[in-house]
């Protein structure tokens, strides 16, 4: 996955440095938050002097240093999570099935593994900072029958530890459940010391939350589980334990003021330097880049805007290079008369010409899946057989639109494995769940997925013992339904959906007799008795909207190429010398009337013009979900913005007759 | 001065075009007669547990309501309970009474910061609260007194009325520029966005059709501003130094903040865009620059030094005619609106309440920007006897010249034509244009600009 990275130079030469920044100053910022921290710990009301001086003596000891070297050896490994994670295209689970693929994968197991050990660290740090009781694992004690000196387990220090891995698993756990590696675009650019000033504030409410949460959760966990680790590690470390102090899985151990202020205050302290990191990180790369439109010399072509925007493999460059178009068309009137420029030697309009060609391939491309879902989706839910959505697939990639912008699905996929649901089940979990889960997986079998995934997950599946019921064309969207669904005949022989059930699916399929019948009837009735479980309804039921949100997953793209090709098509009307905008005008105006039937029909569809609901200060990203309102207006505004620039002038444009009836409500401002 | 101004007495209404011009009046609304929370006075007393009051008030009043009632209730809970949230109490009093002093508009309550804020004059009295004109169609929204708010367009009877849950005391009201049907409205606890289908003849769209937008500390709101190209909706509150900036179709708002001045109270974008006019309760105001969003500070010091200060710094004009616009409402006018052509601007003159001479009038001014910045007094516009202008607004995109629509205290809004052709086409006012509206129409009251020269 890097080494396809590798390649762009976007990466290596602005990405990474990005990166590094943010960890820098991530690192920078440690020894404040540090110092407030060990502030708060070592609180006490009643000795203010007395505190300050302890605090200022604790800042300046070894230990002091040493944690902060164990800390910043944290952030570096959080900073390169971040950069290894980091995706703008959110995977959105389908069921809670795919879901819990997701949390299960063994790269999220790794990821999970990491952050426990990293919190241990980071608690392991706090306990020492904060001292007196928490400082070691082994203190000494008396035996009570015997009376001699031994060293005995201090569960406090042990408390504290377990409780860094188990804020390490929910912080690794809610990561993937609120897409915390999801990095949004802020609708408004600000420089980087504003906005960090302007979300810190939220920042530090969060960690504060999730603290407070994690030790009411941790706290119970204990309460019931606590005996298990306590005499393990006593058993291994041979350890005593001290039977004079309260054990701490009790009621009355756990109801200790101090101790839960302590365990707050430190978890505080880890969410907040995990949460400050992804902050930075989000800042820094979300920082706007400035591409020349053209280039000067022949060694910098591949980066100036039109080549990039016309790069595939790299999505952080492709999402740039478009904010840069759409903060370029809105506020610089110098790099848009490069864009309206000829080229000195012939004479032709290259710059607007692949500009244009781009945004509208990327639009086109959003139509096109919009209606292949349209399509798929029959009125009771149901998915209709894929040859046909794939038939309009490849039937209008092959039209003058060049389909390059498929590839902008495709791209976070590929680089991160992790997010493919549908990969998820081939390794993790068994061949006989595959066959369950397959259909429900999103991303390969959804109508809305590139013929290139499925192509890419076939490859991967040659290895995987059933491979070939991925290629089954019939598939379910919602579970009851979905078992009747592949019923009907199947011409291209694959083996029946359940291999469990199925013992020779082979045979089946090359005697299709009574033997075949059978086997059906059987099939049907175990599917109809999975049905009734509910539990299983309740893993395998489509979540609401979240096709709707996958279809619009990328849209960012798509509203940046809305603002700035109406915008340069609106600044064209003035500014425009040489005509260049007038030939694609048609094409852009039928584009966006397209776009905006499909869209308009998308949004009748059950679920699609519902609401998410609003989550409460949590540092998963949400925006996302809300990428399809966002998106309709954008477009909305683009053709009003183009329609009330040239007003009667549209009248000469050369577009179909429906499209002017459309445009035509635009000019009135009915629509 | 006087023998510049020619004074025009507005006395018949006959509308130019055929846009509607209602009336109401306050006995046909009947606004909220007692707020929410007030409500308990038409109850019996009634003594419930200390615990059950003690939950009441922290619902009711928050922290302050439940140290007041641990403090009233000092014979029931333990003796060192009631000194303490007394002495909080008092430090709590002290705190804020200091921070009031500073910024003395936070000790108003949140319907008289409305009527402060307004941009409506006398806001608590009158019967329309709020009025603005579509930017692209002839269609206006009257935020009325009963907290509804109508919907008139010209050539159509239908006229859509909105009301919402959460629409009370409005504020301001502004349609989305290069939208049909979207509609911000700000009130006393949140933002709602109408969406009104312009082709639907519905005239009671359900509740569903708004957006309510609502940030913790951010309400009373009293100005909203939609970006020109219509991306981005600001929004202001005098209690909250942060202004919002919100991506309405995502529901998100990005705050920018700023501490100075104690809140923001007024809002307006230039034309095209790129800058961003942020004023506050204090002497002071902001001129943001919306590409990265910083901020200038500009001091609003009493006094004609002030403009020649604002004289010396170098300035775009746009940047020029805020300073003034702001300058005069800050000393002696009320409110200013400049058409959109930027030949004329309308000048409210708040009049004194207690002499009976004295009312409030517009007064008029044509303004150049080039060669050099002019401003010359054209004319009055006064209502009929009894009634006075209360707020003001250009029509977006008159034909012929300027509409000047104008809300009078009467609860009738009606529109002043200003037929002119633009300056920069013909190079001056025609008269021929002007007489021949005027041999065309005799009976209608046609404010006609001054030559002046």
């Amino acid at each position: 996955m890097f080494s396809l990275k590798q390649n762009s130079w976007f990466i290596r030469k602005v990405v990474i440095w990005r990166a590094v920044a943010s960890i820098a100053w991530s690192v920078l910022l440690l020894p404040v938050t540090a110092a407030v921290f060990v502030l708060l710990s070592r609180f006490s009301l009643f000795h203010p002097i007395q505190w300050i001086s302890d605090c200022t003596s604790l800042l300046a000891a070894s230990s002091t240093v040493f944690s902060l070297v164990v800390l910043c050896g944290v952030v570096l490994i959080t900073g390169f999570f971040n950069l290894e994670f980091y995706t703008l295209v959110p995977a959105i689970p389908c069921s809670r099935m795919a879901l819990l693929g997701t949390v299960l994968h063994p790269r999220q197991c790794v990821h999970s593994l990491v952050y426990c050990t990293m919190g241990m660290l980071v608690m392991w740090c706090a306990s020492v900072t904060i001292g007196g009781r928490y400082s070691t694992l082994g203190t000494p004690c008396r035996q009570s029958e015997s009376g001699e000196v031994v060293t005995c387990l201090n569960e406090y220090h042990l408390f504290i530890l377990l409780a860094g891995a188990f804020m390490g698993y929910s912080h690794s756990f809610l990561g993937v459940v609120q897409n915390m590696y999801y990095v949004s675009f802020q609708p408004i650019q600000q420089y980087k010391y504003p906005r960090f000033k302007g979300c810190l504030p939220m920042v530090v409410k969060c960690s504060v939350i999730q603290a407070l949460y994690s030790a009411r959760n941790f706290a119970a966990f204990y309460f019931f589980f606590g005996y298990a680790p306590k005499t393990w590690i006593s058993s291994t470390l041979n350890l005593q334990i001290d039977s004079s102090i309260q054990p701490l899985d009790s009621l009355t151990g756990l109801l200790d003021f101090s101790l839960l202020y302590h365990l707050s205050i430190s978890g505080t302290f880890l969410y907040l330097t995990w949460y400050l990191t992804v902050l930075l990180f989000r800042i820094c790369v979300t920082e706007a880049y400035s591409f020349p439109v053209q280039s000067t010399f022949t060694e910098d072509a591949e980066q100036s805007l039109p080549k990039v925007l016309a790069e595939k493999n790299t999505l952080v460059m492709k999402f740039l290079a478009l904010q840069d178009l759409a903060l370029l068309s809105h506020h610089s009137l110098s790099r848009r008369l490069e864009v309206f420029s000829l080229s000195q030697p012939g004479g032709h309009a290259h710059n607007w010409n692949a500009i244009s060609r781009e945004c509208l391939s990327l639009l086109s491309e959003l139509t096109q899946r919009l209606v292949a879902h349209q399509d798929a989706v029959a009125s009771n839910g149901r998915v209709k057989s894929q040859s046909a959505s794939s038939d309009t697939r490849s039937a209008s990639s092959s039209s003058s639109v060049v389909s390059g912008t498929e590839d902008i699905a495709e791209t976070p996929r590929l680089s991160v494995p992790l997010r493919t649901p549908g990969s998820v089940f081939k390794s993790s979990v068994g061949g006989a769940n595959n066959a369950l889960t397959a259909p429900f997986t999103p991303d390969v079998n959804s109508p809305f997925s590139s013929p290139a995934i499925r192509r890419l997950v076939g490859q991967q599946d040659r290895q995987s013992p059933c491979f070939g019921t991925e290629q089954s064309p019939h598939i379910m969207r919602r579970g009851p339904k979905l078992w009747s669904a592949s019923t009907e005949s199947q011409s291209s022989g694959s083996p029946p959906a359940s291999p469990a059930t199925v013992p020779s699916p082979p045979a089946a399929s090359q005697k299709p007799s009574f033997l075949a019948q059978w086997l059906q009837n059987r099939r049907e009735q175990v599917k109809s008795f999975l049905a009734k479980r509910v539990l299983i309804m309740y893993l395998f039921n489509k979540l609401p909207e979240a096709s709707s949100q996958a279809l619009f997953a990328d849209s960012q793209a798509h509203i940046w190429a809305l603002q700035g090709l109406s915008h340069l098509v609106a600044a064209s009307f003035s500014e425009d010398q040489f005509g260049v905008v007038q030939t694609t005008l048609p094409n852009v105006l039928s584009c966006l009337v397209v776009l905006l039937e499909a869209v308009d029909r998308h949004f009748k569809l059950p679920h699609a013009s519902s609401k998410p609901v609003r989550t409460i200060c949590s540092m998963g990203d949400s925006t996302y979900k809300t990428l399809r309102f966002a998106l309709r207006a954008a477009l909305k505004t683009a053709i009003y913005k183009i329609t009330t620039t040239f007003g009667e002038h549209l009248n000469a444009v050369n577009i179909s007759t429906e499209h002017r009836k459309r445009l035509q409500q635009f000019l009135e401002f009915k629509d | 001065f006087c023998t510049l101004v020619k004074i025009l007495c507005v006395s018949g209404w006959l509308q130019p075009c055929d846009l509607p011009s209602p009336q109401f009046t306050r006995d046909t609304l009947k606004g909220h007669s007692r707020p929410e929370s007030s409500s308990r006075s038409a109850f019996l007393d009634q003594r419930d547990t200390l615990w059950m009051r003690s939950a009441g008030a922290w619902r009711d009043a928050g922290l302050y309501g439940l140290l007041d009632e641990i403090t009233n209730s000092a014979e029931e809970v333990p003796r060192f309970l009631a000194v303490g949230s007394a002495c909080v109490l008092a430090l709590l009093r002290w705190a804020s009474s200091f921070h009031g002093s500073l910024f003395p508009h936070l000790t108003l309550s949140s319907d008289e910061m409305v009527a402060e804020f307004s941009q409506m004059l006398d806001w608590s009295d009158s019967a329309l609260r709020s009025f603005a004109w579509h930017p692209h169609t002839d269609k206006f929204a009257v935020a009325l007194l009963d907290d509804s708010i109508r919907i008139y367009k010209s050539n159509s009877s239908a006229t859509p009325t909105l009301k919402h849950r959460c629409q009370r005391s409005v504020c301001a009201l502004q349609w989305k520029p290069l939208c049909g049907s979207a509609l911000a409205v700000a009130c006393q606890s949140c933002l709602l966005i109408w969406h009104v289908d312009p082709t639907s003849l519905s005239t009671r769209p359900s509740s569903g059709c708004a957006q309510v937008l609502s940030h913790p500390g951010h309400s009373p709101i009293t100005s909203i501003a939609w970006s020109p190209t219509g991306s981005l909706l600001v929004s202001a509150s005098p209690v909250d130094t942060a202004m919002m900036v919100w991506d309405v179709a995502a529901e998100s708002a990005v705050p920018l903040q700023r501490v100075g001045g104690g809140g923001v109270t007024y809002l307006s974008w230039s034309p095209d865009g790129s800058r961003l006019l942020a004023a506050t309760p204090s002497a002071l105001f902001r001129v943001w620059e919306t590409r990265m969003w910083t901020c200038e500070r500009w001091p609003c010091l009493k006094g004609s030094c002030q403009v020649r200060k604002l004289r010396k710094l170098s300035i775009t004009v746009f940047e020029l005619m805020y300073a003034f616009i702001y300058f005069f409402k800050l000393t002696f006018f009320s409110q200013t609106s400049w058409d959109p052509r930027g030949e004329r601007l309308a000048v409210l003159l708040k009049g004194d309440s207690q002499a009976v001479n004295h009312p409030s009038v517009i007064a008029v001014f044509k303004t150049r920007s080039s060669p050099v910045f002019e401003l010359l007094p054209c004319g009055f516009v006064m209502g009929e006897a009894g009634a006075e202008p209360r707020f003001m607004q250009f029509h977006p995109h008159f034909q012929h010249g300027a509409l000047l629509t104008v809300c009078w205290s009467d609860g009738r809004i009606s529109h002043v034509p200003f037929y002119f052709s633009s300056a920069g086409l013909l190079g001056g006012d025609s008269p021929q244009q002007a007489l021949a509206s005027n041999t065309a129409d005799h009976s209608s009251n046609k404010l006609y600009t001054e030559q002046i020269s």
